[in-house]
């Protein structure tokens, strides 16, 4: 022990000692921090592995690495494997260009992608899980349960997406897209997980029940006869502006005929 | 289009009755016509309509859509009473809209939803009423502009003028009276918004509020007072007014646009029978017929797809019918400014853009023939329109306040707009509140310069005669085109307006002189019978290559010009 007590005021001996505890900080954690994961995901483990791969190709410019987030992305630590199959699928994700808010677009990923990006994403931290069916399967609802679906609807929703879901602008260039043709999970993951300017509606608020009443009064409502052409489901605006456009200039034109009608010639 | 023969009311044809045998059907009418004759008048009367004259033009017909409109919305307007329960109290909707079964809705939306889908042609009649509202208050714009742009309101159609622009302000509180009374999400918003309107009046506000809807906002009696002023009041108001609006216009007898023959004191068209009664007749038919065809075919006001008006619930796309859009893009754009003094609040963010500027358009409206008679001395009667070239400042002001209402209305779908063309919701705004004034005054000076250029181009026409299209080369290279002298009758359509300057001046404060010389002080004056029969002769010598299209014409124009300008007195 005289070797290591002699040496203790050694110049060396600070440098080697931080280099000494972080390398076992380092150990500890390799130690510890996969066993949790392990034990987390066990079965999964090769899919996790995959998604990672497939991560680091096509997310972790903006969204670094791990996930971590950077100043071009937000960090994906627990947003759950719900937001990812919801951005992804729907073409959200991974972004084409810098813009106020991601478009919807095509989605190039297979299914097994999407859920192996799902299942890392899921790694980092809890959250939403991709639904099963029967949480936003809008089959089996009695009529008075649609129709109440269509006062949430009202009351939750309509001040963004608009009363028939045609959607509305927001502040600075975003806007709350149109929910024509939305599937049903998508609609779900929206609502648990709160993309882009959307705010989360957790299960405590809006029961898995009431969003399949929502989804169950959408698709009603697009299926309803309308009364003629809907000239895009925006209300007044566009019905002034074909009013004046048909009605005014369809009439002016009648009146130019009917003016250049002589008696005589 | 048809150009009648001179054709004035003080010279009509004279009556050939005598000569005509009469036909079994006209033989067998004649008895009761006496009969009725005898007691009512009618014959006289008769005679004096029937023969009345009208000058043909396609903007004479924007009135009459108007008007038509206005019998068809009290055509359908009867058959929506029928049905229509103007009550807010809250029953459970059990009609045949499934999506709205069991939700607690006023009886004044279920009613409105019975119409829509459980009574025969109800929801027809609900689209073409709508419609058909929409096209009132669309053409009586557009014929406020057709008289405005003509000058039409000018002595001695001064109260005429007053009378429609009192109808067309009725027009709009009609209208949105009848917005509100299905009580569905979007009228119920529309109230909500009007609420605050007369909530922002300083100091009275509340209590304004407090009597109009009978205490808080929406209260329980907001939609039989308005039905009542939907149904009785302004329609009776507006059938008065239309009446005195017709009979103004039979006393004054139509103005027409220049032309030969046609002067102040004559009217050059048909009579009203048997030429017009078919035409304006036949234009109700299809008055009625577009409007129909609208209703079957273009959904308007889906209320069941917005839902019953709940305070606590307002959609995207909340906007009132188009001619209110203008007030609620004012109101849009506004920053909120707004004063606390002492327990008061003054809401100017909502008072100004409201209020304030509703007042604004009517009050400049009504006063608007005085502040130009003010602005060009000219007292005198006018029965021939002027085109709208012909006085520039006018059409400049006309042109202006379309575009400022117009910027104002594409503030009031400022969120439309933002997702239709991807652009910013704040952009827009902050862009908006500078262009609601720089446009105006943009638009003023750039329809000003076009009215003038167009006046330039008519004395070229008047001058030179049209282009023959025909270019010919001379001896030494030169190209020139042959110039054809215009007709009569178009050189007299082309001089036939108002020589302003003509005005005596003696009398009159410096400052209306400066007024006029600011209103008419760019107009070309009409060229001198001298100079056109110089030009004729001219004209006649034909070009020899050195003619006034070329650069070779500097030195003659610019004399010309300087003399024109009739801020120096001719």
């Amino acid at each position: 022990m005289k070797f290591l007590s002699s040496r203790r005021r050694h110049r060396a001996v600070r440098p080697l000692l931080l280099v000494a505890a972080l390398f076992l900080t380092g150990a500890l954690y390799t130690v510890a921090v996969p066993d949790e994961r392990s034990s987390a995901d066990a079965g999964t483990s090769t899919q996790v592995e995959e998604g990672r791969a497939l991560f680091a190709v096509n997310c972790s410019s903006c969204h670094g690495l791990n996930g971590e987030g950077s100043s071009e992305g937000p960090s994906l630590v627990g947003v759950g494997a719900a937001s990812v199959d919801f951005q992804v699928e729907t073409g959200r994700m991974p972004l084409a260009a810098p813009v106020e808010q991601a478009p919807q677009k095509e989605n190039i990923y297979s299914r097994e992608e999407i859920d192996a990006m799902a299942a890392y994403v899921a790694s980092l931290g809890p959250g939403p899980e991709i639904p099963t069916e029967a949480q936003y399967d809008p089959e089996g609802l009695t009529a008075e349960q649609i129709a109440e679906g269509g006062e949430l609807f009202r009351t939750n929703c309509s001040a963004c997406h608009n009363f028939a879901g045609s959607g509305g602008a927001l502040p600075n260039g975003k806007y709350a897209p149109a929910l024509e043709g939305v599937t049903p999970k998508h609609i779900w993951e929206a609502l648990r997980t709160g993309p882009q300017q959307m705010p989360v509606f957790s299960e405590e608020v809006i029961t898995d029940e009431n969003v399949r009443m929502m989804i169950a009064y959408l698709q009603s409502l697009e299926e309803e006869p309308t009364g003629g052409l809907t000239l895009g489901g925006l209300g007044p605006v566009s019905e002034g502006l074909w009013a004046w456009i048909v009605g005014i200039g369809g009439l002016c034109l009648f009146a130019v005929w009917i003016a250049s009608k002589g008696a005589r010639k | 289009m048809a150009k009648p023969a001179a054709l004035s009311e003080e010279r009509t044809v004279p009556p050939t009755e005598p000569e005509r045998v009469p036909g079994p059907v006209l033989k067998r009418l004649a008895g009761p016509t006496a009969w009725a004759d005898e007691r009512t008048g009618a014959a006289g009367l008769g005679k004096y309509f029937l023969r009345k004259v009208f000058p043909d033009h396609w903007s004479f017909l924007l009135g009459e859509i108007a008007l038509y409109s206005f019998i068809i919305l009290l055509l359908t307007g009867v058959f929506l009473t029928l049905w229509y329960k103007p009550s807010m109290a809250e029953i459970e909707y059990e009609g045949s809209y499934q999506l709205l079964r069991g939700v607690a809705v006023s009886e004044a939306f279920a009613s409105t939803l019975d119409i829509s889908f459980d009574i025969r042609g109800g929801l027809l009649m609900r689209q073409v009423h709508h419609w058909s509202a929409m096209l009132f208050v669309a053409a009586m714009f557009a014929h406020m502009l057709r008289v405005f742009f003509t000058g039409a309101f000018r002595k001695p159609r001064e109260i005429n003028w007053v009378i429609g622009v009192a109808l067309l302000s009725l027009g709009l509180i009609e209208g949105f009276a009848g917005y509100s009374l299905p009580d569905d999400l979007l009228s119920g918003t529309g109230l909500r918004f009007v609420d605050g309107l007369i909530r922002s009046i300083p100091v009275i506000g509340t209590w304004a509020e407090f009597f109009v809807f009978n205490g808080e906002f929406p209260g329980d009696l907001i939609i039989s007072r308005l039905y009542m002023a939907h149904i009785l009041l302004i329609p009776g108001i507006l059938l008065g007014l239309i009446a005195a609006h017709m009979a103004l216009l039979v006393y004054h007898k139509h103005t027409q646009y220049p032309g030969p023959g046609r002067t102040d004191k004559n009217v050059v068209g048909y009579p009203l029978y048997p030429i017009y009664m078919a035409k304006a007749g036949g234009f109700f038919f299809i008055v009625f017929g577009v409007t129909v065809l609208m209703g079957a075919t273009m959904q308007i006001n889906p209320l069941w797809t917005y839902g019953p008006y709940n305070p606590s619930q307002v959609t995207a796309g909340s906007q009132p019918d188009w001619y209110m859009g203008w007030v609620e893009g004012a109101i849009r754009i506004m920053p909120g400014w707004e004063w606390h003094i002492g327990g008061t609040t003054w809401s100017w963010n909502i008072f100004l853009p409201g209020v304030g500027l509703l007042t604004l358009l009517f009050v400049l409206l009504g006063v608007y023939p005085w502040v130009e008679a003010w602005l060009t001395g000219d007292k005198r009667e006018h029965h021939v329109l002027e085109r709208p070239r012909a006085n520039a400042t006018r059409t400049a002001f006309g042109v202006a306040g379309i575009v400022c209402f117009s910027l104002f209305m594409i503030g009031g779908g400022n969120d439309i707009i933002a997702v239709m063309f991807n652009l910013s919701l704040n952009t827009i705004s902050v862009v908006l509140r500078w262009a609601v004034f720089i446009g105006p005054v943009l638009a003023f000076i750039i329809t000003k310069r076009i009215c003038i250029a167009l006046q330039r181009t008519d004395q070229e026409r008047l001058l030179h005669g049209s282009e023959s299209g025909v270019i010919q080369r001379s001896p030494v290279g030169g190209y020139s085109e042959d110039h054809r002298p215009i007709s009569q009758g178009e050189a007299y359509t082309l001089t036939h307006h108002n020589e302003y300057p003509s005005l005596p001046e003696e009398g009159v404060s410096k400052r209306q002189l400066q007024a006029r010389r600011w209103f008419y002080g760019d107009n070309m004056s009409k060229p001198t019978r001298a100079e056109l029969e110089a030009a004729a002769h001219h004209g006649h010598d034909g070009h020899d290559g050195d003619g006034h299209d070329g650069d070779g014409n500097g030195h003659e124009v610019a004399g010309r010009e300087s003399r024109e300008l009739t801020s120096s007195r001719d």
